[in-house]
Protein backbone atom coordinates (compact mmCIF):
# COMPACT_ATOMS: atom_id res chain seq x y z
CA UNK A 1 0.00 0.00 0.00
CA UNK A 2 2.54 2.35 1.09
CA UNK A 3 4.42 1.56 -1.63
CA UNK A 4 1.70 2.45 -4.03
CA UNK A 5 1.53 5.91 -2.73
CA UNK A 6 5.23 6.35 -2.96
CA UNK A 7 4.79 5.60 -6.92
CA UNK A 8 2.00 7.34 -7.35
CA UNK A 9 3.39 10.64 -5.59
CA UNK A 10 7.07 10.18 -8.00
CA UNK A 11 4.48 10.17 -10.38
CA UNK A 12 3.17 13.24 -9.08
CA UNK A 13 5.92 14.98 -8.69
CA UNK A 14 7.42 14.53 -11.66
CA UNK A 15 4.79 16.45 -13.39
CA UNK A 16 4.48 19.18 -11.31
CA UNK A 17 8.32 19.79 -11.58
CA UNK A 18 8.14 19.32 -15.24
CA UNK A 19 4.88 21.99 -15.07
CA UNK A 20 6.93 24.50 -13.00
CA UNK A 21 9.68 24.63 -15.40
CA UNK A 22 7.37 24.89 -18.22
CA UNK A 23 6.04 28.38 -16.71
CA UNK A 24 8.93 29.64 -16.51
CA UNK A 25 8.00 30.26 -20.14
CA UNK A 26 7.23 33.59 -19.09
CA UNK A 27 7.52 36.56 -15.99
CA UNK A 28 3.48 36.29 -15.74
CA UNK A 29 3.57 32.66 -14.90
CA UNK A 30 7.27 32.15 -13.38
CA UNK A 31 5.76 32.50 -9.64
CA UNK A 32 2.93 29.34 -10.40
CA UNK A 33 5.93 27.65 -11.63
CA UNK A 34 7.50 28.15 -7.44
CA UNK A 35 4.06 26.88 -6.41
CA UNK A 36 4.34 24.30 -8.51
CA UNK A 37 7.89 23.23 -7.30
CA UNK A 38 6.99 23.37 -3.60
CA UNK A 39 3.82 21.28 -4.03
CA UNK A 40 5.90 18.50 -5.57
CA UNK A 41 8.70 18.37 -3.09
CA UNK A 42 6.08 18.54 -0.68
CA UNK A 43 4.62 15.14 -1.67
CA UNK A 44 7.04 13.24 -2.57
CA UNK A 45 9.19 14.05 1.08
CA UNK A 46 6.05 13.02 2.84
CA UNK A 47 5.41 10.05 0.87
CA UNK A 48 8.92 8.81 1.23
CA UNK A 49 8.93 9.59 5.20
CA UNK A 50 5.71 7.63 5.97
CA UNK A 51 6.99 4.34 4.16
CA UNK A 52 7.77 1.48 6.12
CA UNK A 53 11.52 1.10 6.06
CA UNK A 54 12.37 4.93 7.89
CA UNK A 55 12.47 3.50 11.65
CA UNK A 56 14.53 6.46 12.79
CA UNK A 57 13.03 9.89 12.78
CA UNK A 58 15.12 11.85 15.18
CA UNK A 59 17.60 12.97 12.86
CA UNK A 60 15.40 13.77 10.27
CA UNK A 61 13.51 16.43 12.13
CA UNK A 62 16.95 17.43 12.99
CA UNK A 63 18.68 17.63 9.66
CA UNK A 64 15.22 19.74 8.16
CA UNK A 65 15.36 22.26 11.19
CA UNK A 66 18.95 22.94 10.12
CA UNK A 67 18.27 22.87 6.73
CA UNK A 68 15.76 25.60 7.22
CA UNK A 69 17.79 27.84 9.91
CA UNK A 70 20.68 28.01 7.11
CA UNK A 71 18.64 28.05 4.37
CA UNK A 72 15.85 30.78 4.90
CA UNK A 73 19.18 33.35 5.35
CA UNK A 74 20.79 32.26 2.59
CA UNK A 75 17.70 32.71 0.65
CA UNK A 76 17.95 36.76 2.02
CA UNK A 77 21.07 37.78 0.55
CA UNK A 78 21.47 41.13 -1.70
CA UNK A 79 21.03 40.26 -5.16
CA UNK A 80 24.42 41.24 -6.13
CA UNK A 81 25.53 37.94 -3.92
CA UNK A 82 23.18 35.46 -6.13
CA UNK A 83 26.37 34.04 -8.13
CA UNK A 84 27.93 32.91 -4.92
CA UNK A 85 24.63 31.99 -3.58
CA UNK A 86 23.84 29.57 -6.69
CA UNK A 87 27.44 28.42 -6.70
CA UNK A 88 26.98 27.14 -2.59
CA UNK A 89 23.93 25.72 -3.52
CA UNK A 90 25.41 23.33 -6.32
CA UNK A 91 27.97 22.45 -3.59
CA UNK A 92 25.53 21.35 -1.53
CA UNK A 93 23.52 19.60 -3.67
CA UNK A 94 27.33 17.65 -4.70
CA UNK A 95 28.11 16.91 -1.14
CA UNK A 96 24.53 15.47 -0.84
CA UNK A 97 25.13 13.08 -3.62
CA UNK A 98 29.12 12.17 -2.88
CA UNK A 99 27.84 11.33 0.99
CA UNK A 100 24.40 9.41 0.25
CA UNK A 101 27.29 7.27 -2.28
CA UNK A 102 29.40 6.96 0.15
CA UNK A 103 26.98 5.80 2.84
CA UNK A 104 25.87 3.26 -0.12
CA UNK A 105 28.82 1.78 -0.78
CA UNK A 106 29.97 0.92 2.95
CA UNK A 107 26.99 -0.59 3.65
CA UNK A 108 26.91 -2.58 0.72
CA UNK A 109 30.55 -3.58 1.96
CA UNK A 110 29.43 -3.98 5.34
CA UNK A 111 25.79 -5.35 4.98
CA UNK A 112 25.09 -6.66 2.32
CA UNK A 113 27.64 -7.30 -0.39
CA UNK A 114 25.06 -8.69 -3.00
CA UNK A 115 24.13 -4.95 -3.55
CA UNK A 116 27.21 -4.34 -5.07
CA UNK A 117 26.24 -5.45 -8.75
CA UNK A 118 28.39 -4.28 -11.89
CA UNK A 119 26.07 -1.53 -12.47
CA UNK A 120 25.06 -0.35 -9.13
CA UNK A 121 28.23 -0.15 -7.87
CA UNK A 122 29.17 1.49 -11.69
CA UNK A 123 26.39 4.25 -10.62
CA UNK A 124 27.71 4.88 -7.10
CA UNK A 125 31.12 5.78 -8.61
CA UNK A 126 30.09 8.50 -10.58
CA UNK A 127 27.61 9.63 -8.34
CA UNK A 128 30.28 9.86 -6.06
CA UNK A 129 32.99 11.63 -8.72
CA UNK A 130 30.71 13.81 -9.45
CA UNK A 131 29.28 14.55 -6.26
CA UNK A 132 32.67 15.49 -4.34
CA UNK A 133 34.09 17.38 -7.08
CA UNK A 134 31.22 19.84 -8.01
CA UNK A 135 31.36 19.77 -4.17
CA UNK A 136 34.91 21.22 -3.70
CA UNK A 137 34.59 23.06 -7.47
CA UNK A 138 31.52 25.08 -6.67
CA UNK A 139 32.73 25.76 -3.10
CA UNK A 140 36.09 27.59 -4.66
CA UNK A 141 33.65 29.26 -7.31
CA UNK A 142 31.50 30.84 -4.55
CA UNK A 143 34.85 32.00 -2.54
CA UNK A 144 36.11 33.37 -5.88
CA UNK A 145 32.25 35.42 -6.34
CA UNK A 146 32.84 36.12 -2.26
CA UNK A 147 36.16 37.35 -2.89
CA UNK A 148 36.67 35.39 0.02
CA UNK A 149 41.16 36.33 0.43
CA UNK A 150 42.48 32.83 0.55
CA UNK A 151 41.40 31.89 -2.42
CA UNK A 152 43.42 33.79 -5.55
CA UNK A 153 40.74 36.09 -7.50
CA UNK A 154 43.15 35.79 -10.50
CA UNK A 155 43.58 32.69 -12.80
CA UNK A 156 46.31 30.64 -11.24
CA UNK A 157 48.18 28.59 -13.92
CA UNK A 158 51.52 26.70 -14.42
CA UNK A 159 53.49 24.72 -16.45
CA UNK A 160 51.70 21.17 -17.08
CA UNK A 161 48.27 22.16 -15.39
CA UNK A 162 45.91 20.68 -17.87
CA UNK A 163 48.03 17.43 -17.66
CA UNK A 164 47.75 17.47 -13.97
CA UNK A 165 43.90 17.95 -13.80
CA UNK A 166 43.76 15.33 -16.14
CA UNK A 167 45.74 13.07 -14.54
CA UNK A 168 44.17 13.44 -11.34
CA UNK A 169 40.88 12.70 -13.03
CA UNK A 170 41.74 9.64 -15.20
CA UNK A 171 43.45 8.29 -11.64
CA UNK A 172 39.95 8.78 -9.77
CA UNK A 173 38.22 6.88 -12.93
CA UNK A 174 40.75 4.21 -12.75
CA UNK A 175 40.22 3.32 -9.35
CA UNK A 176 36.91 3.41 -9.94
CA UNK A 177 36.87 0.44 -12.63
CA UNK A 178 39.05 -1.11 -10.41
CA UNK A 179 36.86 -0.76 -7.49
CA UNK A 180 33.34 -1.85 -10.22
CA UNK A 181 35.42 -4.94 -11.09
CA UNK A 182 36.36 -6.18 -7.53
CA UNK A 183 33.84 -4.48 -5.23
CA UNK A 184 34.43 -6.36 -1.99
CA UNK A 185 37.82 -7.22 -2.05
CA UNK A 186 40.10 -6.79 0.82
CA UNK A 187 41.78 -3.31 -0.32
CA UNK A 188 38.50 -1.99 -1.81
CA UNK A 189 37.46 0.13 0.73
CA UNK A 190 40.60 1.88 0.55
CA UNK A 191 40.45 2.46 -3.10
CA UNK A 192 36.94 4.08 -2.48
CA UNK A 193 38.54 6.25 -0.21
CA UNK A 194 41.16 7.58 -2.96
CA UNK A 195 38.56 8.08 -5.10
CA UNK A 196 36.76 10.20 -3.35
CA UNK A 197 40.06 12.29 -2.15
CA UNK A 198 41.29 12.51 -5.88
CA UNK A 199 37.83 13.69 -6.57
CA UNK A 200 37.80 16.68 -3.99
CA UNK A 201 41.66 17.50 -5.29
CA UNK A 202 40.50 17.57 -8.99
CA UNK A 203 37.18 20.11 -8.34
CA UNK A 204 39.86 22.05 -6.81
CA UNK A 205 41.98 22.29 -9.32
CA UNK A 206 39.41 22.66 -11.98
CA UNK A 207 38.33 25.84 -10.91
CA UNK A 208 41.76 27.50 -9.51
CA UNK A 209 42.72 28.45 -13.16
CA UNK A 210 39.66 30.15 -13.88
CA UNK A 211 38.76 34.02 -13.70
CA UNK A 212 36.01 36.56 -13.18
CA UNK A 213 34.08 36.71 -16.83
CA UNK A 214 34.41 33.03 -17.44
CA UNK A 215 31.91 32.62 -14.08
CA UNK A 216 28.62 32.52 -15.73
CA UNK A 217 29.92 29.54 -17.99
CA UNK A 218 31.51 27.84 -15.06
CA UNK A 219 28.45 28.12 -13.02
CA UNK A 220 26.11 26.58 -15.44
CA UNK A 221 28.51 23.95 -15.77
CA UNK A 222 28.46 23.10 -12.21
CA UNK A 223 24.98 23.52 -12.72
CA UNK A 224 24.68 20.58 -15.01
CA UNK A 225 27.32 18.46 -12.58
CA UNK A 226 24.76 18.87 -9.62
CA UNK A 227 22.25 17.52 -11.62
CA UNK A 228 23.88 14.47 -13.45
CA UNK A 229 25.29 13.42 -9.52
CA UNK A 230 21.28 13.27 -8.52
CA UNK A 231 20.61 11.58 -11.60
CA UNK A 232 23.65 8.72 -10.51
CA UNK A 233 22.11 8.96 -6.90
CA UNK A 234 18.59 8.46 -8.43
CA UNK A 235 20.74 4.80 -10.25
CA UNK A 236 22.36 3.96 -7.45
CA UNK A 237 19.17 4.05 -5.26
CA UNK A 238 16.74 3.10 -8.08
CA UNK A 239 14.29 6.10 -7.81
CA UNK A 240 13.02 6.86 -10.84
CA UNK A 241 11.86 10.60 -9.53
CA UNK A 242 15.29 11.46 -8.51
CA UNK A 243 16.77 10.23 -12.13
CA UNK A 244 13.93 12.41 -13.60
CA UNK A 245 14.82 15.66 -11.60
CA UNK A 246 18.57 15.40 -11.66
CA UNK A 247 18.12 15.04 -15.64
CA UNK A 248 16.14 18.26 -15.81
CA UNK A 249 18.42 19.95 -13.91
CA UNK A 250 21.59 18.83 -15.89
CA UNK A 251 19.68 19.85 -19.18
CA UNK A 252 19.18 23.32 -17.30
CA UNK A 253 22.30 23.57 -17.12
CA UNK A 254 23.88 22.24 -19.91
CA UNK A 255 21.67 24.58 -22.35
CA UNK A 256 22.60 27.37 -19.77
CA UNK A 257 26.08 26.34 -20.55
CA UNK A 258 25.60 26.19 -24.16
CA UNK A 259 24.43 29.99 -24.27
CA UNK A 260 27.00 31.28 -22.08
CA UNK A 261 29.76 29.68 -24.51
CA UNK A 262 28.43 31.13 -28.06
CA UNK A 263 27.68 34.26 -25.90
CA UNK A 264 31.98 34.33 -25.59
CA UNK A 265 32.56 32.34 -29.17
CA UNK A 266 34.42 29.78 -26.53
CA UNK A 267 34.36 25.79 -26.62
CA UNK A 268 33.44 23.73 -23.29
CA UNK A 269 37.38 22.51 -23.02
CA UNK A 270 38.69 25.98 -23.64
CA UNK A 271 36.79 27.68 -20.74
CA UNK A 272 37.62 24.68 -18.44
CA UNK A 273 41.46 24.21 -19.89
CA UNK A 274 41.76 27.43 -21.06
CA UNK A 275 42.75 29.81 -18.41
CA UNK A 276 41.26 33.03 -20.02
CA UNK A 277 42.82 35.83 -18.45
CA UNK A 278 45.92 34.79 -18.51
CA UNK A 279 47.33 34.82 -21.95
CA UNK A 280 47.08 38.23 -22.81
CA UNK A 281 49.59 38.61 -25.61
CA UNK A 282 48.40 42.41 -26.10
CA UNK A 283 48.44 43.50 -29.39
CA UNK A 284 50.64 46.61 -30.01
CA UNK A 285 48.60 48.93 -30.91
CA UNK A 286 49.86 51.52 -33.26
CA UNK A 287 49.12 55.55 -31.69
CA UNK A 288 47.28 55.48 -28.64
CA UNK A 289 43.88 57.66 -29.45
CA UNK A 290 43.26 60.37 -27.10
CA UNK A 291 39.86 59.58 -24.56
CA UNK A 292 37.87 62.62 -24.55
CA UNK A 293 36.00 63.26 -21.56
CA UNK A 294 32.57 64.80 -20.88
CA UNK A 295 31.08 66.80 -18.64
CA UNK A 296 28.11 65.61 -16.48
CA UNK A 297 25.76 68.96 -18.02
CA UNK A 298 26.91 67.87 -21.15
CA UNK A 299 26.07 64.53 -20.84
CA UNK A 300 23.13 65.38 -19.24
CA UNK A 301 22.16 67.62 -22.52
CA UNK A 302 22.82 64.82 -25.23
CA UNK A 303 20.57 62.54 -23.10
CA UNK A 304 17.88 65.24 -22.85
CA UNK A 305 17.70 65.98 -26.73
CA UNK A 306 17.68 62.01 -27.24
CA UNK A 307 14.59 60.51 -28.80
CA UNK A 308 16.14 56.41 -28.21
CA UNK A 309 18.73 55.79 -25.19
CA UNK A 310 20.11 52.23 -24.75
CA UNK A 311 21.59 51.94 -22.02
CA UNK A 312 24.05 48.67 -21.58
CA UNK A 313 24.82 47.74 -18.06
CA UNK A 314 27.41 45.29 -17.32
CA UNK A 315 29.36 43.62 -14.16
CA UNK A 316 30.69 47.03 -12.70
CA UNK A 317 26.95 48.62 -12.34
CA UNK A 318 26.47 45.69 -10.34
CA UNK A 319 29.80 45.93 -8.43
CA UNK A 320 28.98 50.03 -8.07
CA UNK A 321 25.11 48.91 -6.46
CA UNK A 322 24.28 51.68 -9.66
CA UNK A 323 21.26 50.42 -10.41
CA UNK A 324 18.78 52.12 -8.25
CA UNK A 325 20.43 54.97 -9.86
CA UNK A 326 19.88 54.20 -12.85
CA UNK A 327 16.54 53.39 -12.14
CA UNK A 328 16.04 57.18 -11.32
CA UNK A 329 17.99 57.89 -14.88
CA UNK A 330 15.47 55.90 -16.10
CA UNK A 331 12.16 57.84 -14.71
CA UNK A 332 13.90 61.12 -15.78
CA UNK A 333 14.42 60.18 -19.26
CA UNK A 334 11.06 58.38 -19.39
CA UNK A 335 9.21 61.37 -18.22
CA UNK A 336 10.80 63.65 -20.97
CA UNK A 337 9.24 60.91 -23.42
CA UNK A 338 12.47 59.20 -24.27
CA UNK A 339 12.73 56.04 -24.92
CA UNK A 340 15.04 54.10 -22.81
CA UNK A 341 15.76 50.45 -23.50
CA UNK A 342 18.37 48.49 -21.50
CA UNK A 343 21.04 46.25 -23.94
CA UNK A 344 21.79 42.97 -21.68
CA UNK A 345 24.39 41.00 -22.73
CA UNK A 346 24.18 37.30 -22.59
CA UNK A 347 27.63 37.13 -20.03
CA UNK A 348 26.88 40.36 -18.10
CA UNK A 349 27.44 39.83 -15.15
CA UNK A 350 28.83 37.02 -12.82
CA UNK A 351 25.66 34.21 -13.66
CA UNK A 352 23.16 34.12 -16.32
CA UNK A 353 20.71 36.29 -16.08
CA UNK A 354 22.37 38.59 -13.54
CA UNK A 355 21.40 41.82 -14.73
CA UNK A 356 17.67 40.86 -15.35
CA UNK A 357 17.57 40.18 -11.82
CA UNK A 358 19.21 43.45 -10.55
CA UNK A 359 17.52 45.70 -13.26
CA UNK A 360 14.43 44.16 -11.88
CA UNK A 361 15.14 44.93 -8.11
CA UNK A 362 15.46 48.25 -8.85
CA UNK A 363 12.09 48.51 -10.51
CA UNK A 364 13.03 48.62 -14.21
CA UNK A 365 9.93 47.10 -16.44
CA UNK A 366 10.99 44.00 -17.97
CA UNK A 367 9.63 45.03 -21.11
CA UNK A 368 12.51 47.78 -20.81
CA UNK A 369 14.96 45.13 -21.27
CA UNK A 370 16.26 43.78 -24.51
CA UNK A 371 18.41 40.68 -25.76
CA UNK A 372 21.52 41.51 -27.65
CA UNK A 373 20.44 39.91 -31.25
CA UNK A 374 17.00 41.99 -30.77
CA UNK A 375 18.50 45.37 -30.24
CA UNK A 376 21.16 45.20 -32.32
CA UNK A 377 19.23 45.45 -35.45
CA UNK A 378 18.64 49.01 -33.52
CA UNK A 379 21.38 50.51 -32.62
CA UNK A 380 21.78 52.68 -35.81
CA UNK A 381 18.97 54.75 -34.52
CA UNK A 382 19.89 54.71 -31.04
CA UNK A 383 20.76 58.66 -30.28
CA UNK A 384 22.36 57.63 -27.20
CA UNK A 385 24.42 54.45 -26.01
CA UNK A 386 24.87 54.77 -22.32
CA UNK A 387 27.58 52.23 -21.34
CA UNK A 388 27.58 51.72 -17.18
CA UNK A 389 30.54 49.28 -16.09
CA UNK A 390 30.30 47.22 -19.25
CA UNK A 391 33.81 46.41 -21.54
CA UNK A 392 34.45 43.70 -22.85
CA UNK A 393 30.22 43.17 -24.31
CA UNK A 394 31.05 46.10 -26.37
CA UNK A 395 34.75 46.20 -27.68
CA UNK A 396 34.47 46.26 -31.08
CA UNK A 397 38.16 45.00 -31.36
CA UNK A 398 35.63 41.38 -31.20
CA UNK A 399 35.14 41.82 -34.82
CA UNK A 400 38.05 41.48 -36.34
CA UNK A 401 41.31 41.62 -34.02
CA UNK A 402 42.72 37.70 -34.71
CA UNK A 403 45.30 37.67 -31.57
CA UNK A 404 42.65 39.63 -29.14
CA UNK A 405 41.33 36.92 -26.91
CA UNK A 406 37.98 37.69 -27.10
CA UNK A 407 37.78 37.49 -30.80
CA UNK A 408 34.39 36.46 -32.44
CA UNK A 409 32.72 36.96 -28.99
CA UNK A 410 29.47 38.38 -30.47
CA UNK A 411 28.84 42.04 -28.81
CA UNK A 412 26.42 44.80 -28.17
CA UNK A 413 27.17 47.13 -31.30
CA UNK A 414 27.00 50.55 -29.18
CA UNK A 415 29.83 51.58 -31.55
CA UNK A 416 26.98 52.08 -34.20
CA UNK A 417 24.91 54.08 -32.08
CA UNK A 418 24.69 58.11 -32.61
CA UNK A 419 26.63 58.74 -29.63
CA UNK A 420 28.69 57.10 -27.05
CA UNK A 421 28.72 57.81 -23.78
CA UNK A 422 30.72 55.24 -21.49
CA UNK A 423 30.89 55.77 -17.58
CA UNK A 424 33.96 53.99 -16.59
CA UNK A 425 35.78 53.99 -13.17
CA UNK A 426 39.40 53.96 -14.16
CA UNK A 427 41.76 54.63 -17.03
CA UNK A 428 42.63 50.98 -16.99
CA UNK A 429 41.97 48.77 -19.69
CA UNK A 430 38.96 45.55 -19.37
CA UNK A 431 39.55 42.33 -17.57
CA UNK A 432 41.01 41.15 -20.35
CA UNK A 433 43.53 43.48 -20.42
CA UNK A 434 42.41 44.75 -23.84
CA UNK A 435 42.59 47.97 -24.82
CA UNK A 436 38.76 49.29 -25.99
CA UNK A 437 38.66 51.06 -28.66
CA UNK A 438 34.90 51.95 -28.14
CA UNK A 439 36.55 54.68 -25.93
CA UNK A 440 38.58 56.53 -28.16
CA UNK A 441 36.11 56.13 -31.01
CA UNK A 442 35.39 60.09 -32.45
CA UNK A 443 31.44 60.15 -31.07
CA UNK A 444 32.29 58.98 -28.15
CA UNK A 445 32.56 60.93 -24.71
CA UNK A 446 33.79 59.17 -21.25
CA UNK A 447 32.73 59.55 -18.06
CA UNK A 448 35.37 58.75 -15.49
CA UNK A 449 34.56 58.37 -11.73
CA UNK A 450 32.39 55.51 -9.88
CA UNK A 451 29.25 54.38 -11.52
CA UNK A 452 26.57 55.31 -8.81
CA UNK A 453 28.30 58.71 -8.25
CA UNK A 454 28.30 59.30 -12.06
CA UNK A 455 24.58 58.80 -12.46
CA UNK A 456 23.31 60.07 -9.26
CA UNK A 457 24.98 63.45 -10.46
CA UNK A 458 23.47 62.51 -14.37
CA UNK A 459 20.02 62.50 -12.15
CA UNK A 460 20.47 65.79 -10.23
CA UNK A 461 21.63 67.76 -13.64
CA UNK A 462 18.28 66.08 -15.22
CA UNK A 463 15.86 66.57 -12.52
CA UNK A 464 17.28 70.13 -11.51
CA UNK A 465 17.42 71.20 -14.96
CA UNK A 466 14.06 70.65 -15.82
CA UNK A 467 14.66 70.69 -19.66
CA UNK A 468 13.72 74.23 -19.86
CA UNK A 469 16.75 75.11 -21.63
CA UNK B 1 4.66 -10.70 -0.21
CA UNK B 2 2.84 -8.38 -2.20
CA UNK B 3 5.71 -6.02 -1.65
CA UNK B 4 7.80 -8.31 -3.94
CA UNK B 5 5.79 -7.22 -7.08
CA UNK B 6 6.64 -3.79 -6.37
CA UNK B 7 9.85 -3.51 -7.22
CA UNK B 8 10.55 -0.53 -7.41
CA UNK B 9 11.12 2.37 -4.48
CA UNK B 10 11.91 -0.48 -2.32
CA UNK B 11 14.32 0.41 0.49
CA UNK B 12 17.92 -0.53 -0.75
CA UNK B 13 18.55 -2.86 2.03
CA UNK B 14 16.50 -5.32 0.73
CA UNK B 15 17.83 -7.24 -2.05
CA UNK B 16 15.11 -6.18 -4.56
CA UNK B 17 16.32 -6.60 -8.12
CA UNK B 18 15.78 -3.23 -10.22
CA UNK B 19 15.26 -3.16 -13.46
CA UNK B 20 18.21 -0.11 -14.64
CA UNK B 21 17.50 -0.30 -18.20
CA UNK B 22 14.08 1.15 -17.23
CA UNK B 23 16.05 3.55 -15.42
CA UNK B 24 18.04 4.63 -18.26
CA UNK B 25 14.91 4.76 -20.40
CA UNK B 26 13.85 7.24 -17.77
CA UNK B 27 17.06 9.11 -18.16
CA UNK B 28 16.75 9.82 -21.61
CA UNK B 29 13.87 10.91 -22.14
CA UNK B 30 13.66 13.49 -18.74
CA UNK B 31 16.64 14.82 -20.14
CA UNK B 32 14.89 15.32 -23.93
CA UNK B 33 11.85 17.14 -21.82
CA UNK B 34 14.37 18.93 -19.98
CA UNK B 35 15.48 20.41 -22.89
CA UNK B 36 12.65 21.23 -24.62
CA UNK B 37 11.25 22.48 -21.36
CA UNK B 38 14.40 24.78 -20.44
CA UNK B 39 14.58 26.13 -24.16
CA UNK B 40 11.43 27.94 -23.98
CA UNK B 41 12.64 29.65 -20.68
CA UNK B 42 12.25 33.94 -20.92
CA UNK B 43 16.03 34.57 -20.99
CA UNK B 44 15.21 37.60 -18.85
CA UNK B 45 15.04 34.61 -16.21
CA UNK B 46 18.00 32.54 -16.33
CA UNK B 47 18.70 33.34 -12.89
CA UNK B 48 15.60 32.42 -11.18
CA UNK B 49 15.74 29.50 -13.78
CA UNK B 50 18.83 28.13 -11.82
CA UNK B 51 17.66 28.80 -8.33
CA UNK B 52 14.74 26.93 -9.33
CA UNK B 53 16.33 23.88 -10.88
CA UNK B 54 18.40 23.70 -8.32
CA UNK B 55 16.05 23.31 -5.41
CA UNK B 56 13.77 20.69 -7.67
CA UNK B 57 17.33 18.67 -8.11
CA UNK B 58 17.36 18.76 -4.52
CA UNK B 59 14.37 16.37 -4.77
CA UNK B 60 17.97 14.29 -3.81
CA UNK B 61 16.26 14.73 -0.22
CA UNK B 62 14.18 11.57 -0.37
CA UNK B 63 17.37 9.31 -1.15
CA UNK B 64 19.03 10.90 2.21
CA UNK B 65 15.56 10.18 3.97
CA UNK B 66 15.77 6.76 3.38
CA UNK B 67 19.50 6.58 4.44
CA UNK B 68 18.72 8.85 7.42
CA UNK B 69 15.74 7.26 8.74
CA UNK B 70 16.67 3.14 8.09
CA UNK B 71 17.71 0.34 10.33
CA UNK B 72 21.12 1.15 9.40
CA UNK B 73 24.65 1.64 11.14
CA UNK B 74 24.79 4.97 12.74
CA UNK B 75 27.85 5.94 10.64
CA UNK B 76 25.98 5.32 7.68
CA UNK B 77 22.98 7.17 8.75
CA UNK B 78 25.06 9.89 10.18
CA UNK B 79 26.11 10.38 6.45
CA UNK B 80 23.23 10.05 5.29
CA UNK B 81 21.70 13.35 7.82
CA UNK B 82 24.06 15.11 6.54
CA UNK B 83 23.16 15.08 3.26
CA UNK B 84 19.41 15.62 4.01
CA UNK B 85 20.62 19.03 5.76
CA UNK B 86 22.59 20.17 2.53
CA UNK B 87 19.62 19.12 0.18
CA UNK B 88 17.15 20.85 2.48
CA UNK B 89 19.15 23.72 2.77
CA UNK B 90 18.89 23.67 -1.14
CA UNK B 91 15.22 23.14 -0.80
CA UNK B 92 14.51 26.03 1.75
CA UNK B 93 16.88 28.90 0.47
CA UNK B 94 16.26 27.78 -3.79
CA UNK B 95 12.64 28.06 -3.47
CA UNK B 96 12.33 30.84 -1.09
CA UNK B 97 15.20 33.28 -3.43
CA UNK B 98 13.47 32.15 -6.66
CA UNK B 99 10.23 33.39 -5.71
CA UNK B 100 11.66 36.43 -4.23
CA UNK B 101 13.10 37.42 -7.51
CA UNK B 102 10.43 36.29 -9.82
CA UNK B 103 8.17 38.54 -7.65
CA UNK B 104 10.82 42.03 -8.81
CA UNK B 105 9.77 41.33 -12.46
CA UNK B 106 6.68 43.72 -13.34
CA UNK B 107 5.23 45.22 -16.31
CA UNK B 108 5.12 48.12 -15.18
Amino acid sequence: MTHSVAELAAVLATALFILSLYWMNDPKTARHGVTAGVTGMLVAVLATWIQPAIVHHGWILLAIVAGFMVGVPLSLVPLTAVPQRTALSHAFGGLAAGLVGTAEYFLGLTENPAQLTTFRTSAIVAEVILGFLTFTGSLMAAGKLQEVKWIPQRPVTYPGQNVVNIGVLLGAVALGVLVVVHPIAAWSGQAFYAIVGLAVLFGVLLIIPIGGADMPTVISILNSYAGLSAVAMGFVLGNKLLVTAGALDGSSGLILSIIMCRAMNRSFGNVLFGAFGTVQKTVATGEQKAWKQETVEGAAQLLEQASLVVVIPGYGMAVAQAQHKVRELYDQLTKRGITVKFAIHPVAGRMPGHMNVLLAEANIPYTALAEMDDINPEMPQCDVALVIGANDVVNPAARYAKGSPIYGMPIIDADKAKTVLAIKRSKNPGFAGIDNELYVQDNTWMLFGDAKAVVGELVKQLAGGGGLH
Amino acid sequence: MIVGFLTLQAAPAEAVPVDYWSMVFVFVLATFIGLGVIRRVSRLLYTPLMSLTNAISAIAVVGSIVVTGADYPQVIRLLGAVALFASMTNIVSGFLITDRMLKMFKKQ
